[in-house]
């Protein structure tokens, strides 16, 4: 018996000799990282050899470098099931890379060019009475906007959501709380402009009222109230029915149990929740522009005049379109992307640090 | 069967005393409150279509041109014509474009995050993803119009060269490129997060049963994929990107940095030229007399209408999977 199986393996050895690898069945552990060298430097060799300008078609050539060769390789040594498992692998990394070069650049960008001018000065000065093609002159008035803006629109939206997210997981039954369930996410989907466009016709041309920081923060407020009512039903849906029906089996009235027992258990995911919508609408511009019109002064009254607001100010900056105006853009961009970032970053640590317990 | 129906008409009054009827009063507030906010929804989403379509009739009955057909808008003179031919054309190609371009990246990032990124690296880069789903759109569309439009030059001599004869990539005239082929290739990079984070949440909630068994028939991880999990997600993975084209439809600030617009359809996309609906309302919106705003409403309108399609519809197919899958319930 032994022998026979001693006598079988060799000559399987031996095929697989023949074939020119060691391993049978399979290309060794440093092959992809190998092919990945080799096809780079072909890559660039043929850019070079080409003459071709842009280093994304040197990229581009060394990837389908990779993918031909990886194929090729483990077709040869493999078989083409296994060909196949490693062109995609191999086409899902590079997926991967494409995506991740644009938003890497967009972050670099950003950081770089907008560290040129942001100082102190930058945060504490409007733009009164500096020209768009000069440089100087600061962000203070749209930071101040932006925050006031984001503000009122919050505090419109959150009860709002929070009240029709408890509708629909406590009470909501029957027709009405399809419909409900339906165009809140339909109403997630409304192009911001959209939404300043709706306050517009009401607010200013039915009512009358000029532009001021609150129309823009009631446009925002629509385009937040369906994230905060999305995210804050997912979350009270997470509370367990046990609590509920503990609080309610002492003899707890109904309304006392979701505000004592279920709204607490889920307040950081709430909250979570709401700085994420918060996050959101703090870096719309559409409706902005069309509500609150810009200014280049420090307003600090959102219920009357034209205010600015962060997006707002990037966009004016840009349009200006000299160099000051230009380095202006990107250090109020980053200024932005600071502002929405930490939101995100401190909302994620509450989701963390108050996750309810789900028991999966 | 008389105890009990003399019960009721007995026991309440001396139980519910004080407590029970302060509970129902604050319980009937409370859910008319909660209910309140509900209808308070609903009537902002039908007061919008309503508001919307009041102004946009005003402007209808007075335009001089054919709303669907002209190729022009000059809603604030006198008389006012305008049409939204060539926003549609340029609304629905770029979105297209970015469709095309976005949806299999955005799916391969999510497997490569569900199923082939280290262990370690996962939680993380799901994270990165969520981070820059945040981006605002108006740095998307700086960082777009100052550094993306210059790397693109290369690319688009190089398609004019190679795929010129395609008639869709020749292109016609000279000039940088503020086409909408690069609006849709920079709508596609910002859509890239959502349609990605949204396939990822499907691809991680495919039954690890059916992932074991088909590995255990001694399937390649290719093949896992192919056979158990894009089957799963495939519903998930529409859902996500008619999200995605939801965003990219209504997309502003980002088509108004980079596209310089022009009231002309063309077929060449590398062309500089086009406009779309957010992009022509943000433009044209300061230069608007009160008439022009109504001509703006209505082009906002049909916007409008279009993303609650879309919208719509993604919703649809995601209640419908729920309905069956049975695996998440």
């Amino acid at each position: 018996m032994s022998h026979a199986i001693q006598d079988q393996r060799p000559v399987r050895a031996r095929r697989a000799r023949a074939g020119g690898s060691l391993t049978r069945g399979g290309l060794p552990r440093w092959a992809p990282a190998a092919t990945a060298v080799l096809s780079t430097l072909l890559g660039c060799a043929a850019g070079l050899a080409f003459g071709l300008q842009s280093k994304v078609q040197w990229g581009l050539i060394a990837a389908l470098l990779f993918v031909a060769a990886t194929y090729a390789s483990s077709a040869v040594v493999e078989n083409t099931r296994q060909a196949k498992d490693r062109v995609a692998t191999s086409v899902i990394w590079v997926c991967f890379l494409l995506a991740v070069i644009p938003l890497v650049s967009l972050l670099w960008t950003t950081l770089s060019r907008g560290m040129k001018v942001l100082t102190g000065h930058f945060l504490t000065h409007s733009m009164n009475g500096v020209t768009g093609f000069e440089p100087g002159g600061g962000v203070y008035h749209a930071l101040l906007g932006t925050v006031q803006q984001v503000a009122l629109a919050t505090l419109i939206a959150a009860p709002i959501g929070l009240l029709t997210a408890v509708y629909l997981v406590e009470y909501g039954k029957g027709r009405l709380a399809k419909a409900v369930t339906f165009f809140v996410d339909v109403m997630t989907g409304i192009p911001s402009i959209v939404a300043g466009l709706f306050i517009l016709t009401t607010w200013n041309l039915m009512l009358g009222f000029g532009p001021s920081g609150f129309a823009g923060a009631m446009a925002l407020s629509i385009l937040m109230m369906p994230v905060v009512v999305r995210s804050t039903e997912e979350m009270l849906k997470l509370v367990p029915n046990e609590l509920r029906e503990a609080a309610l089996a002492l003899g707890v009235p109904k309304w006392r149990m979701i505000l004592k027992v279920v709204l607490p258990t889920a307040v950081g995911g709430i909250s979570t929740g709401l700085m994420l919508a918060v996050a959101r609408i703090a870096g719309e511009t559409a409706p902005i522009m069309l509500l609150v019109f810009g200014s280049q002064l420090i307003n600090g009254n959102p219920f009357e005049g034209a205010q600015s607001s962060l997006p707002l100010y990037i966009w004016e900056q840009y349009k200006v379109g000299s160099d000051a105006s230009y380095d202006r853009a990107w250090a109020a961009a980053l200024v932005l992307i600071a502002f929405v970032m930490i939101l995100n970053l401190v909302a994620r640590g509450i989701a963390r640090w108050k996750a309810p317990k789900t028991g999966r | 069967m008389a105890t009990t129906t003399r019960t009721p008409t007995d026991m309440p009054p001396p139980v519910s005393a004080s407590g029970k009827t302060a509970g129902r009063a604050g319980d009937a507030v409370f859910s008319g409150l909660s209910k309140g906010s509900g209808i308070l929804l609903l009537v902002i989403m039908a007061s919008i279509a309503v508001f919307l379509t009041y102004r946009a009739a005003i402007a209808l009955s007075q335009n001089e041109g054919n709303f669907l057909t002209t190729f022009d808008w000059n809603a604030s003179a006198n008389p006012p014509v305008f049409g939204i031919a060539v926003l549609l054309f340029g609304t629905v190609v770029s979105s297209v474009i970015a469709m095309a371009i976005a949806v299999p990246i955005a799916v391969g990032i999510a497997l490569f995050i569900s199923h082939y990124a280290p262990r370690k690296l996962a939680a993380p880069l799901g994270y990165v993803v969520d981070l820059l789903a945040a981006v605002p759109s108006i740095i998307y569309g700086i960082w777009g119009a100052l550094f993306l439009v210059p790397q693109l030059a290369g690319l688009n001599l190089w398609l004019d060269e190679y795929l010129g004869w395609t008639y869709v990539f020749d292109k016609s005239q000279p000039g940088v490129a503020r086409s909408l082929f690069t609006v849709g290739i920079l709508l596609a990079i910002m859509i890239l997060p959502i349609v990605t984070s949204v396939s990822r949440e499907v691809f991680l909630q495919v039954p690890r049963m059916n992932e074991e068994a088909a590995l255990a028939l001694g399937a390649t991880r290719w093949e896992v994929i192919r056979m158990a999990v894009l089957p799963f997600g495939r519903s998930g993975v529409i859902s996500a990107s008619m999200l995605g084209l939801g965003r990219a439809l209504g997309e502003t600030m980002a088509v108004a940095t980079v596209l310089s617009p022009s009231f002309l359809i063309s077929g060449h996309l590398l062309d500089p030229g086009g406009g779309t609906f957010a992009q022509n309302i943000a433009a044209k919106f300061d230069e608007a007399n009160e008439f022009g705003r109504d001509a703006l409403i209505a082009s906002g309108l049909v916007l409008f209408l279009l993303t609650l399609l879309v919208n719509g519809a993604a919703r649809m197919i995601i209640a419908r999977r729920k309905e069956y899958s049975g695996a998440n319930a």
